[in-house]
């Protein structure tokens, strides 16, 4: 399948990192940067992967676009579906659970109206619960783009998600 | 017993600056090493080290060197392993944050003893704040001569580069990493061939942990003998344990090895006990792989022998009784915890993280967490704590990489030590209600 993909273009300078990341590798083994250009590819275009965004990547790159999608389809960070500007994942894995993680992503669902997997209508947040992250002896934690968030309470919590909305937060991880 | 080789200098403001690094010493070891030692002499001193990889299996690190395939005019790779996803674990994630440039010498050092002219660092995408951290390290390490072409005038040239990954625990299996590298889906090699043979775009390459490498560098400082007085037996020198759950003061701690448990959980100087005062009920010493223990067995062998912080003494009495070191993930739980819910907890992790190329793995993960499921919400039968047991043993030994072993492992030991608390939840689930927290089951 090829669609168009003349509307989607890199920035001049998400270009310039685009090329800066292919001359790490030998000139024939391109297709190792092909993860880190879908990182830039998601921060520059709403926050996820469309099938246009994938075929524009595959042409960077002169591979087929099949070799895209199942990289991009592979790795939970990248979303093959929009996302709210704002996406909220927290972990839920063994270290958070014991220190309390539930209560957050209950205390979240309530506060946003909506279960985890879901999108607030306003296109705001889209609340996601994700396995661990490196961040157990800081439990319980949620990501926000790049930023980690760590020793979460409600009263934290309360108080990040006034800050998300004042600043209409987009979170990105790169 | 604290002996500090690795974080003698992360509480020093600035030290993740290569200026503040240098003048505590930084960068003087791979100087003297790249001015006065051979690559092959380096490598020797590792192997007398005894140093064992502390991504999670321990293997001898300079053996692991030596085995490195050097045919003719084809390049070989140094490739750390920094992808550290294995719940409990977060160790690596502090040594990069707090001391960049430790694991950048430590890279350089060991390129030069391996060989390698172009390295790279795989870090889990979620730590992009992390890679930018070590950017910017390798980027003061450029400017100051100690990485690119002839470094610091010894005619060695070294390129360094940050890779991140997107989110896949599988991809910290050493050849799922390099297919990740090499821009495909994380999904392991059949071995052989080895990395050692046949690694990153075929090339020979070694694949080590972030602390592993970082470790060179005391062990060139002091020369390898000098290291292996350091530990207990053939737990050689130092290790940092990730401590999490129910403890007083979580983090990260390096200890030597050979430290008593019971030492490590209680004394203010570590764990500082368990929080609210309340009693513990087991201990997942090596990352959320390795099986669980009951208070008796992990500050006691069966044999009343103190157990230690060693590789050997927490695997004293095998799986029967004992555990692992792994990647020193130490989760402590409380008298509180449903054991039955942290084990859905795992079986959930792994069911999601399976690449799904072996149907033992990719089947029979999703199968346990379904049956869990369904114990922890009260409709459980006698039968499906049997079938739990059958299941894990079906996976065991009949996979491509040690995934689908990491995946059994804890729902063996949790039966095992725990049975009766299974058997409470199937025949009995309103007497353990009240415990809500923990019992809940939820997302
Ligand atoms: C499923 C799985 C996940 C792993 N995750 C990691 C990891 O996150 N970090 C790591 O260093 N090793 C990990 N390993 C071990 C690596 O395959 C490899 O043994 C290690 O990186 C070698 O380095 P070392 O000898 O320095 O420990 C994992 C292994 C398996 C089977
Ligand atoms: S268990 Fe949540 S960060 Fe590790």
């Amino acid at each position: 399948m090829m669609t168009n993909t003349q509307d989607i273009q890199f920035s001049k300078e998400a270009m310039e990192k685009v090329q800066k990341i292919i001359s790490r590798y030998p000139s024939d083994r391109k297709k190792s940067a092909l993860i880190p250009i879908l990182h830039i590819a998601q921060a520059e275009f709403d926050g996820w992967l469309s099938p246009q965004t994938m075929d524009y990547v595959a042409s960077i790159l002169n591979i087929q676009s099949i070799e895209v999608y199942e990289v991009a389809s592979f790795y939970s960070m990248f979303n093959l579906e929009p996302v709210g500007n704002c996406l909220i994942e927290v972990c839920r894995t063994s270290s958070c659970w014991l220190c309390g993680a539930e209560d957050i992503i209950d205390h979240i669902e309530n506060k946003l109206g909506i279960s985890v997997g879901e999108t607030t209508p306003d296109g705001m947040f889209t609340l996601k619960a994700v396995e661990c992250l490196g961040s157990c002896g800081t439990a319980p934690m949620m990501q926000v783009g790049a930023d980690y968030h760590e020793n979460l309470t409600i009263e934290k919590v309360d108080n990040l998600f006034d800050q998300f909305r004042n600043e209409n937060k987009k979170s990105r991880y790169c | 017993m604290s002996k500090k080789l690795l974080l003698k200098n992360d509480h020093i403001p600035g030290i993740n600056t290569l200026a503040t690094y240098k003048e505590n010493g930084g960068y003087a070891v791979l100087t003297n090493a790249l001015k006065n030692l051979s690559p092959d002499a380096i490598v020797e001193e590792v192997k007398k080290s005894g140093l064992r990889g502390r991504g999670g299996a321990g293997f001898p690190t300079g053996m692991k060197w030596s085995f490195l395939a050097k045919p003719e005019g084809v390049p070989r790779y140094l490739v750390c392993n920094a992808d550290e996803s294995e719940p409990g674990t977060f160790k690596d994630r502090y040594l990069m944050e707090r001391i960049p440039h430790l694991l950048v010498e430590g890279m350089i050092l060991s390129s030069f003893a391996l060989g390698a002219n172009t390295s790279y660092i795989y870090i889990r995408g979620e730590y992009f704040y992390v890679a930018n951290i070590l950017e910017k390290a390798i980027d003061e390490a450029y400017q100051a001569g100690y990485l690119g072409k002839n470094i610091l005038g010894t005619g060695f040239n070294l390129d360094l580069y940050v890779q991140v990954g997107a989110g896949a625990y599988i991809c910290g299996e050493e050849t799922a990493l390099l297919e990740s590298l090499e821009g495909k889906r994380g999904n392991p090699r059949i071995k052989p061939p080895f990395p050692a043979v046949a690694g990153l775009y075929g090339c020979p390459t070694v694949v080590n942990n972030v602390e592993t490498i970082a470790a060179v560098v005391p062990i060139i400082e002091m020369g390898g003998e000098e290291y292996a007085k350091i530990g207990i037996g053939k737990s050689t020198g130092t290790k940092l344990i990730s401590a999490s759950g129910h403890i007083n003061k979580p983090g990260v701690y390096e200890i030597e090895l050979g430290l008593p448990v019971e030492e490590f959980i209680y004394s203010e100087e570590w764990c500082g006990g368990i929080r609210g005062g309340r009693k513990m009920k087991a201990v997942v010493a090596g990352g959320s792989s390795v099986p669980i223990l009951p208070t008796e067995l992990i500050l006691k062998t069966v044999n009343g022998e103190p157990r230690l912080m060693s590789y050997e003494s927490l695997g004293d009495g095998g799986f029967i009784s004992g555990t692992m070191l792994g990647s020193g993930g130490f989760i402590v739980m409380d008298e509180e915890t449903s054991i039955v819910k942290n084990l859905y907890t795992f079986s959930r992790f792994y069911h999601h993280e399976s690449c799904g190329q072996c149907s033992p793995c990719r089947e029979g993960i999703g199968w346990m967490e379904r049956i869990l499921e369904k114990i922890l919400d009260g409709r459980g039968t006698l039968a499906d704590i049997d079938l739990l047991w059958d299941i894990q043993s079906k996976i065991e030994g009949k996979t491509i990489c040690p995934l689908g072993e990491a995946a059994a492992w804890p729902v063996a030991a949790a039966i095992r030590h725990f049975r009766p608390e299974f058997e409470a939840y199937v025949t009995n689930p309103d007497s353990i209600k009240d415990i809500k927290h923990y019992y809940r089951l939820k997302n």
